[in-house]
């Protein structure tokens, strides 16, 4: 098990930041993916602080880890995350969505730094993932590959074409992660397309499964490395999340999907975030009220 | 005087020599490497060739991943699943990101062993050509796919490369290099001009001879190089010969007939003839079936060029 000491207390205020960010970029755009970028925001403060190789001068670097976001609404939680590792800088996020902004609202390789695939038409970052981790074993590099995939998302086939490929293939060096937040666009995912028993399914398909509270950083630091421990097969973690989590105002419900949000609602969300007096007017002052 | 060799017959065998100078070169195959004739690399380089198996949106995403790690990725399907089947993993997974990927799309058109309306690309070059960064290319004969696998193998970005299954009379000249953008002229001619490519290339051409025996001389244009498209060759064909006929062994929609009329709308309106598959769906059949049925033999092509010139 774990080599690393995990920071906790450094994790979980990179995740409170990333909140933070996603609310006011999703402010100053009148709209956004909120409640599925929000939801994987502890996820991303572990890969991109806890386990991920990455040289912070330079996103390109060869031997990097990649991490594809399969789910690629959820990119607001990206590109803060991406300020944080100081590969764009801060004062980029409120061209979030812009039409001449690096930060579409869905991903695009070559347009924002440390963006590894194109992504947004679901189902596709898997199998991408998995074309980065068999070139690593051509190449005979070390580097591993992360891919976040969504619940909803999860009803597309080639998740499954994906799923049966990754094991046939022994690739150890690929890690799937379920941001598992119970919620399709338009209703509950138990509703619109269940995925239970989804620890069963991925097991059949020949896969690791370990099961975590996607908020707890510690239990997602701990199956990364357990994760790496694995030899011979890919592991998939499912982590259970709430969508809309820390916005209480459409926490765990069918509203946190796409969020508009009132000048009161971005205030109060970001006093429950911690943020003080001045930035929170600054924020609300920048907020393009849609209602 | 039909050679012995389909474009295809050529895939295996070409892909490996480029295999050997460079490392780089990978193929990815969705359970067709065997009719597909690609099989020669598999065999070369067992490491390089990954098996997708009957994945094909899979297949592209994959290609498109492995890609990035730097790897000029052959990824190797029947044309309709390339373009139908995988049209938005060639969007999202290529396209969009301007990925160094090869679509190899196997059986071209109509000519498909007699597999029928579900396997025969009428769309593909439609599908492809209107997809940004995307470029579409299908060679006349064995000798012209083996130039364009080997600039495949040199240009960066995405690639469709569309492959005949059947022999073709040998066509392009020797020590012919294919260039992206660049038609040829097989055949000098000032009454009309026929443009055609790939597989229909032969039938294209042998109409003309049968019309210069009739008094018309023809100039036929191999236009290989469908996306980007030979611009100055349709415009000087155009002002020289006064009428153009296409020739697609496609849908008459999106197909080249389509590409050449929006030249000639925005450079130089003239007449046009779009000779190809009109609006409608494939049979099964024998290539002689096929052809007569769709009205694509070598006096079927004539008999339309006479009538359009009589018009």
């Amino acid at each position: 098990m774990s080599s690393k000491a995990i920071d906790v207390a450094r994790l979980e205020d990179i995740a409170r930041r990333v909140r933070i960010n996603v609310v006011k970029m999703i402010a100053c755009s009148g709209v956004g993916h909120a409640g599925g970028a929000v939801s994987m925001a502890e996820i991303l403060a572990v890969l991109y602080f806890h386990e991920m190789r990455l040289d912070r001068k330079d996103p390109t670097w060869p031997d990097r880890d990649r991490f594809v976001l399969s789910k690629g609404h959820g990119c607001p939680a990206l590109y803060a995350t991406f300020s944080e590792v100081g590969w764009i800088p801060d004062s980029l996020l409120p061209t979030l969505h812009q039409i001449d902004s690096p930060l579409q609202m869905h991903p695009e390789l070559g347009l924002c730094p440390g963006i590894e695939m194109s992504s947004g038409p679901l189902g596709q970052g898997l199998s991408a993932g998995i074309g980065m981790a068999i070139g690593a074993r051509m190449r005979g590099k070390e580097f591993r590959v992360y891919v976040m995939i969504g619940d909803g998302e999860s009803a597309e086939g080639q998740i499954w074409e994906a799923a049966m490929f990754a094991p046939n293939h022994k690739l150890d060096n690929l890690v799937a992660i379920l941001d598992y937040n119970k919620f399709a666009l338009t209703d509950r995912v138990q509703s619109i397309m269940p995925l239970e028993p989804v620890y069963d399914k991925w097991v059949s398909f020949g896969w690791h499964v370990i099961e975590v509270n996607g908020h707890s950083v510690v239990q997602v630091a701990h199956a990364l490395d357990e994760a790496r421990s694995v030899k011979g097969k890919p592991t998939i973690i499912i982590a259970h999340t709430v969508k809309g989590r820390g916005m209480s105002f459409v926490e765990d419900t069918v509203n946190a999907h796409s969020v508009s949000m009132t000048k009161a609602q971005v205030a109060a969300t970001l006093k429950e975030l911690g943020c003080q007096p001045n930035e929170i007017e600054q924020a609300v002052a920048q907020t393009k009220e849609l209602h | 005087m039909a050679s012995q060799l389909a474009p295809r017959d050529i895939l295996g065998s070409t892909l490996a020599e480029l295999g050997e100078s460079d490392p780089n070169i990978v193929l990815l195959d969705a359970d067709f490497c065997t009719p597909g004739k690609t099989v020669a690399f598999k065999n070369r380089f067992p490491e390089r060739f990954v098996q997708v198996g009957i994945a094909e949106q899979n297949l592209m995403s994959i290609a498109g991943g492995l890609s990035t790690v730097g790897f000029t990725c052959f990824a190797s399907t029947i044309c309709v699943f390339c373009s139908r089947r995988a049209c938005d993993q060639v969007m999202a997974s290529i396209a969009l990101p301007n990925l160094n990927v090869k679509i190899l799309g196997l059986y071209a058109g109509l000519f498909v062993g007699k597999n029928g309306a579900t396997h025969q690309s009428l769309e593909d070059i439609g599908i492809m050509r209107s997809m940004a960064h995307m470029t579409v290319v299908q060679g006349a004969d064995a000798a012209e796919t083996a130039s364009i696998l080997r600039y495949a193998a040199a240009h960066k970005g995405p690639m469709y490369v569309r492959v005949g299954r059947d022999p073709t009379p040998q066509l392009v000249p020797e020590g012919y290099k294919f260039e992206l953008g660049r038609s040829i002229t097989l055949r000098q001619g000032t009454d009309v001009t026929l443009i055609g490519y790939g597989d229909l290339m032969g039938n294209t051409l042998e109409a003309a001879e049968a019309l210069a025996k009739q008094g018309v001389q023809a100039r036929v244009i191999n236009m290989s190089s469908l996306k980007p498209i030979d611009r100055e060759a349709i415009v000087q064909a155009a002002q020289e010969t006064g009428r153009i006929v296409t020739v697609d062994n496609h849908n008459i929609i999106g197909g080249l007939g389509s590409a050449v009329a929006e030249v000639l709308s925005e450079e130089c309106p003239v007449k046009l003839k779009r000779i190809g598959v009109r609006d409608t769906f494939g049979r099964s059949g024998t290539n002689e079936e096929m052809l007569k049925w769709f009205g694509l033999r070598t006096e079927d092509i004539a008999a339309q060029v006479l009538e359009f010139l009589r018009k």
